[in-house]
């Protein structure tokens, strides 16, 4: 610790922080533009320059490591000049177009110009004009309003690995951009628009939507992968007009992937919004009663085993648990909320999470990535990966696809036998994973989704327990399941799996085909081989006309994940719950009420009225689903079965990491990212050339 | 006046063969084995004695410089990095070293690099130095062949290395930290300190920047003894100096002469005098183009030092003394400087960035007569807000000069802005 006076105030700091640092310990905001708490130092806006005890010169609180002795003034006169003049500076070259700024309202700028800057400009040149810069479809520049903080350059360069964005030219000639203009490869590249404390870099699909003063800002949970980042989302009436990330250390520390920020636009399209009914071929509009007659008398003559139900990657827990709930009233062991058919053991916890939980990948020292591409299935995850190389003594392998994860990768090679070999000593890897104090397995949905699945899963754990990977003494469980659905770990705990004689996802669509399955529930699911389902009833419930919605005879319109209030489990096992932003357009509803009600149309009617009645099922299903917001860890317990393994390359379940659910699907924003950055969509036509 | 004995760079002119046997006939090389036998501590305890003032123009104690260097290594290399970018207008005496005495800066390179623990030296030339890089080169090889560097360099059992970069013609990177960068094949930005680059440089490594002329007097003053150097000049201002002396003299040159020389001396003896007399002196700027110009009545007396100078409000900077007789617009003069500050300026940080090109706006205004005369003390405080808020010197260097402007014409600014109000200006 060392002792310092700030303001005729002694403090005490810890060596190695920063003099800003200290002043904010104790309450002293110093103002700043080009720092921020998880870039490098930069030191150029010059806007926290405070003045320092015995120095010739005032210094950059920003960087000045603290010391012993030193004595700090923050508020003087002389102080309030500099920041005076240096905001002057910002101000002579920034256009002052506030008003029609989308940055108005939350901009840096504006808002220390209030405390610093003058009423009227002293500047009577020209001021400078700069060409803006294309950056793709997410990112909307007006560059002359760039104060070069420099804050984008760092954040592409260090947070996410994509060393693109740079200075060229000198001087008041000094540009941000990629020198070759093209659209910055990141999929994280959304969080440049936070950190930039200007309008330089704003939203380009929010761009001139609302002011911020106009929204309602509702605190939530992102359900595009399966990490639960911590999001704000901003509606201004029917509509959420744009998400951003919220603080959580744990998760998503302060970004979240560009699918989680930008897909919202697909809120706005190809939403079910009224119940409908197929009659002769055709799917008509109906009101909720007739839907609710259509669906029993469906069901009503069949008996248990010929009903089958699956959900969805975006499903609640409340919704899920209803439907388990109601299935088991209809006498239905068929269920199963593995879409991909990944071959989980929902018997043993552990088995299925990220156990190490995703800031234990800051402690991590080898890792070894099975059968997953973290930067496409959990961007914010891979980001973590990155922080932990970059802070240095970790070893990092991978067995699947040899991509470019933004830091260098040990490619072990592509295919499942390696992990016999590892299990077996005599891959190199091994000795690296047994020597490492806190070794890491992340294994994807590609190794877990294929014939061998289980026997992949039961490797995976032989070489965690041979290397050491569960550690109970240093609290360590290096066994981790990356997962891509935002619902899978709940369903996975409220046990949404086959009973003792169902039928899991591959055998719902067999038996459908066969016609041993007459009806099956979707809960929004959209992922599944549709075209098996011909024969069967299909009832789809959700909020998109996607897939599922396409081969149904009944749709029962629900809710958004921005548009209930629901319950998810993350990867690592952490319970959160996601609000209510807006309403449900048209007649849609919050999903569990419409299984509570169609329950009740059905004569067998669900026991729980209210949100703290289904919460409290989920409780008795699962005890795990007290503990809100917090992580408690799996018992280490027995899991996986011998097999044998396919000599077969993994695949990552996401090709396209812009549409992997219904509602990015629908997103405009997203299908001209895919266009932009994988060049997937269909060519044009036409005489545009 | 220097006596022809004590001076350091007697092929100042290129005369005589700049190459290793004459040099070797000029005593480079001579006892290099027996300076390094002195061991580290020595030499910078004679180089500390000696009084030696850094040449590049902040004048900060060379042996202090070298003292900072860590004793012992952690594990990482040191390195000496030699500042060769002459870049500051005006100035053009690393370049005479190089190309007619390189040895005496290669000889240097290895001594310091010694007395720092450095096995390896970069030389940054500036980029449009291109036959002194080549001269410099040759020597180097000419070092490595005789045995003097290389793996046991001397006989020493010292290992030491002297690489060669080229810059790319910008500025900034003189400053040693930009440099640094530049080096290591960033953008040419200066960096943050602390840390400095003797504890974190040249690839975070210790390392230390000398200017080519503070290494290459190196060799002689331990040869011929820290008092020998310490009784030059003046006391904490000793030794000789290269000055460069441009402008509206009779002969303009470079020369070395004892630190200190009175300013009207210097030009009288050594440039022959000042175009059409000394009478028709108006100003001078009396360090290279980043210190403010002094007025010919305090040309006077001055002595040419950095103690006397920084009383004078200037500064000795890199010696280039750049005179202007009475035909000189001297408003437009430094509206020139103003502009080469503007174009250099390396916009990482904001003062510098913005204020750079706001002040040369103003002094356009300022030449051509059509700013307001309150605009006068509004630059003088646009100045102020930039200097002492940068991140290098950059942001001073531009502000001094306006600053001495201000300080000492301003009715040459008031009556420019009065006449062309009236329509009767002769500028514009």
């Amino acid at each position: 610790m060392v002792k310092l006076t700030i303001d005729g105030q002694e403090v005490e700091a810890e060596g190695g922080m920063t003099v800003m640092q200290a002043c904010e310990q104790v309450g002293i905001e110093i103002p700043r533009f080009c720092y921020h708490e998880r870039l490098s130092i930069a030191g150029n806006c010059r806007m926290c320059l405070v003045s320092m005890e015995r120095a010739p010169k005032p210094v950059a609180s920003c960087a000045m490591p603290v010391a012993e002795g030193m004595v700090i003034q923050t508020d003087t006169p002389e102080v309030q000049k500099m920041r005076k003049g240096v905001m002057e500076f910002l101000l002579i070259n920034h256009p002052l177009d506030c008003p029609i700024c989308d940055q108005g309202g939350e901009c840096d700028l504006q808002d220390q110009a209030m405390g610093y800057g003058s009423d009227k400009s002293r500047f009577s040149e020209n001021k400078r004009a700069v060409k803006d810069k294309y950056m793709g479809p997410l990112i909307s520049t007006t560059m002359t309003r760039c104060i070069h903080c420099t804050r984008c350059i760092r954040f592409a360069s260090e947070v996410a690995g994509v060393p693109e964005l740079g200075a060229t030219g000198r001087g008041e000639n000094m540009e941000v951009g990629t020198y070759v203009e093209h659209a910055l490869t990141s999929e994280l590249s959304g969080n440049m628009i936070d950190l930039c404390p200007v309008g330089a870099l704003t939203s380009g699909p929010y761009a001139f939507n609302a002011r911020p003063w106009e929204l309602k800002k509702t605190e939530s949970i992102d359900v595009t992968d399966a990490l639960g980042s911590n999001i704000r989302i901003d509606g201004r009436g029917p509509e959420v007009k744009r998400i951003l990330p919220r603080l959580n250390e744990d998760i998503n520390e302060e970004w979240i992937s560009d699918k989680a920020r930008f897909s919202c636009d697909g809120l706005r399209a190809q939403r079910l919004d009224k119940p409908f009914v197929r009659r002769d071929g055709k799917l008509v509009a109906a009101s909720w009663p007739e839907a609710f007659t259509a669906v029993s008398d469906a069901l009503k003559p069949l008996k248990g085993k010929q009903i089958a139900a699956i959900a969805g990657d975006l499903a609640d827990c409340e919704s899920i648990t209803a439907l388990r709930d109601l299935m088991a009233s209809l006498g239905s062991e068929n269920l199963d909320c593995r879409q991909d058919g990944a071959k989980l053991d929902p018997k043993s916890r552990a088995s299925y999470l990220f156990n190490s939980t995703i800031s234990g990948i800051d402690r991590a020292d080898a890792i070894l990535l099975i059968g997953t591409n973290p930067r496409r299935e959990a961007p914010v995850l891979n980001a973590r990966i990155r922080k932990r190389y970059v802070a240095g003594g970790v070893t990092i392998a991978s067995i699947g696809e040899p991509v470019d994860m933004t830091y260098p990768v040990d490619n072990l090679g592509n295919t499942a036998l390696l992990l016999a070999d590892i299990a077996a000593g005599k891959n190199d890897f091994a000795a690296v994973l047994k020597n490492a104090q806190r070794p890491m397995l992340i294994i994807g949905q590609g190794a877990l989704s294929r014939a061998d699945g289980g026997a992949i899963l039961h490797l995976a754990r032989k070489i965690a327990d041979q290397s050491g990977c569960v550690d109970a003494a240093q609290n360590w469980n290096g066994f981790n399941i990356l997962h891509t659905a935002a619902a899978r770990v709940g369903a996975l705990d409220l046990g949404f799996v086959p009973g003792p004689s169902g039928r899991d996802t591959a055998g719902i669509l067999e038996a459908a085909l066969a016609g041993d399955i007459k009806a099956v529930y979707l809960l929004g699911a959209d992922e599944i081989d549709t075209s098996k389902l011909d024969k069967a009833f299909v009832i789809y419930q959700g909020h998109h006309g996607d897939a599922g919605a396409h081969c149904a005879d009944v749709i029962l319109p629900g809710a958004a994940y921005t548009e209930k209030s629901g319950t998810y489990v993350n990867t690592e096992g952490r319970v959160q719950i996601a609000r209510l932003a807006v309403f449900p357009p048209g007649d849609a509803r919050e999903d569990w009420t419409i299984l509570r009600a169609l329950s009740e149309a059905m004569g067998k009617t669900l026991p729980y009225d209210n949100l703290q009645q289904i919460r409290g099922r989920m409780v008795d299903l699962n005890g795990n689903f007290l503990n809100v917001d917090e992580i408690q860890s799996a018992k280490w317990t027995g899991f996986g079965q011998a097999g044998d393994l396919e000599d077969s390359a993994f695949i990552s379940p996401i090709n396209n990491f812009y549409m992997t659910n219904s509602i990015s699907r629908a997103s405009v924003t997203m299908a001209k990212c895919a266009d932009e950055f994988l060049g997937v969509t269909e060519q044009k036509t036409g005489t545009d050339g | 006046m220097l006596a022809d004995k004590d001076r350091i760079f007697t092929n100042l002119y290129g005369l005589e063969d700049p190459f290793l046997a004459g040099a070797k006939k000029r005593g480079d090389w001579d006892g290099t084995k027996k300076i390094l036998g002195l061991g580290r501590e020595e030499i910078v305890t004679r180089i500390k004695a000696s009084g030696l003032r850094g040449r590049g123009g902040a004048g900060f104690s060379t042996g202090m410089k070298w003292s900072f260097m860590p004793k012992q290594s952690d594990g990482r290399p040191h390195y000496l990095v030699i500042n060769a970018d002459e870049g500051e207008p005006g100035t053009c005496k690393d370049r005479e070293i190089m190309r007619h005495d390189p040895h005496k800066l290669i000889e240097g390179a290895l001594v310091a690099s010694f007395a720092m623990g450095a096995n390896a030296a970069y030389c940054y030339v500036r980029g449009e130095f291109y036959r002194e890089t080549e001269a410099l080169q040759r020597a180097v090889d000419e070092a490595y062949d005789a045995g003097l560097i290389g793996d046991d360099a001397c006989g020493s059992g010292y290992k030491f290395d002297f690489y060669i970069h080229r810059g790319m013609g910008a500025y900034i990177c003189g400053e040693e930290t930009a440099l640094i960068e530049s080096l290591e094949g960033k953008k040419g930005q200066p960096r943050l300190k602390p840390p400095f680059p003797a504890n974190v440089g040249l690839y975070g490594t210790p390392t230390t920047v000398n200017n080519v002329e503070s290494i290459a007097v190196a060799p002689e003053i331990l040869r011929r003894g820290a008092d020998w150097f310490a009784g030059l000049g003046r006391p904490n201002n000793t030794g000789t100096k290269l000055f460069i002396i441009s402008g509206h003299v009779n002969q303009p040159c470079t020369v070395e002469e004892e630190m200190g020389i009175p300013l009207k001396e210097l030009l009288e003896k050594h440039a022959g005098g000042v175009r059409g007399g000394w009478d028709n002196l108006l100003a001078v700027i009396p360090g290279g183009a980043s210190v403010p110009v002094l007025p010919k009545k305090l040309c006077e007396n001055v002595l040419m030092d950095f103690d006397s100078l920084r009383e004078v409000q200037s500064g000795l900077g890199t010696a280039a003394v750049m005179v202007m007789d009475k035909s000189t617009d001297i408003v437009r003069a430094i509206t020139r400087l103003s502009a080469f500050y503007k174009h250099e300026s390396c916009g990482q940080c904001t003062p510098c960035r913005e204020g750079t090109g706001w002040m040369w706006r103003m002094m356009k205004k300022m030449a051509a007569g059509t700013a307001h005369v309150d605009e006068i003390d509004m630059l003088e405080e646009v100045t102020r807000q930039i200097e002492g808020h940068t991140i290098c010197a950059l942001g001073d260097a531009a502000a001094w000069p306006i600053q001495g402007l201000i300080r000492h014409f301003r009715p040459e600014l008031e009556k420019r802005i009065a006449e062309a109000k009236a329509g009767t200006s002769q500028a514009a």
